[in-house]
């Protein structure tokens, strides 16, 4: 099993962030010696204990209007599109739904949006511990994805900025792609994150030698 | 497969969802009053139409949210998608026994 992470942060070595340990920490290793450099070249890694706050809330509510500009920025209002706003992006889950990731720390940003949204009928929900963060990278990045999801992830259909909720493998995973390298990040929840980045290497191992024509 | 277009997502494939059954069942009005009969009826006796069929879907990996699909029976083609607070579509071309 892995070590319990220690951190150097501000926060570092008190109460519960430092017992806390990331889903695939025994992977790190395995995860980095899988990378592929070159014209098929794609990489794995995680980042750990990021931040992410589940919102549901009535779109046309007043406390919406509230909460976006908590946020600094609108909440997405249709499958697929992600708002950014300094640390915070905002993932629409569904039609009342959405994932806020942040950079920031977990609960001030839940405690801030619980303000925002006051009494009103709505959640907001730390959930940081739900889910990990996988980042699959690099020229080859979708055609390892397109092994396993049933998503067209063609530049004309998906592009960076762009979050869905979806499967890779037999994983259900949120989906973001970030950049045009391409960059995709996968938020699967922790207890199939092991298996996911075990598929994820595996799927990435053929890259290392030549084209097969 | 079949490719199932949520209302909220769009087009995702058949493995991204759950089944719900025969849409449009309403819950009894007045449940206190039916009689084992009636009960066995609401819980357990659904259509089984060669034809056009509304059922219930969730988009379990998606958007989670329910919503009806109108399926074809005989030719397994999905008809049409709809909210679950959109009445049932009048489709021109759909047959069927009901």
């Amino acid at each position: 099993m892995a070590e319990p992470t220690i951190h150097t942060g501000a926060a570092a070595g008190v109460g519960p962030a430092a017992l806390r340990r990331s889903p695939v920490a025994h992977l790190e290793k395995r995860m980095r010696a899988a990378g592929v450099t070159g014209a098929r070249g794609v990489t794995l890694s995680e980042w750990p204990f990021l931040a992410m706050v589940d919102l549901r809330v009535d779109p046309a509510s007043e406390a919406a209007r509230r909460i976006e500009k908590t946020l600094g920025a609108p909440l997405p209002r249709r499958c697929g599109h992600t708002t950014a706003s300094g640390p915070h992006t905002v993932v629409w889950l569904g039609p009342d739904e959405w994932l806020v990731l942040s950079q920031a720390d977990a609960p001030t940003v839940a405690a801030e949006l619980d303000e925002a949204l006051g009494g009103d009928p709505g959640s907001v929900v730390d959930v940081s511990a739900n889910r990990t963060m996988l980042d699959l990278s690099g020229p080859a990045a979708r055609q390892v994805l397109e092994k396993g999801c049933p998503l067209d992830l063609h530049p004309r259909a998906f592009g960076p900025g762009r979050a869905v909720a979806t499967t890779v493998g037999p994983v259900a995973v949120l989906l973001w792609q970030v950049d045009d390298a391409p960059t995709y990040r996968l938020f699967p929840r922790s207890s199939f994150a092991d298996y996911l980045a075990r598929w994820l290497i595996d799927a990435m191992s053929e890259y290392r030698g030549p084209e097969v024509p | 497969m079949l490719l199932i277009s949520c209302p909220w997502c769009g087009p995702r494939d058949e493995t991204e969802y759950h089944y719900g059954g025969q849409a449009h069942v309403p819950y009894p009005e007045t449940p206190a009053d039916l009689t084992d009969g009636q009960w066995a009826e609401y819980v357990f006796y659904r259509d089984n139409p060669k034809g056009p069929f509304a059922e219930r879907w969730v988009h379990s990996t998606g958007c989670r949210r329910w919503f009806n699909v109108l399926r074809d029976t005989v030719t397994n083609e999905v008809l049409t998608s709809y909210r679950l607070d959109e009445p049932r579509p009048e489709l021109p071309q759909a047959g069927g026994n009901r």
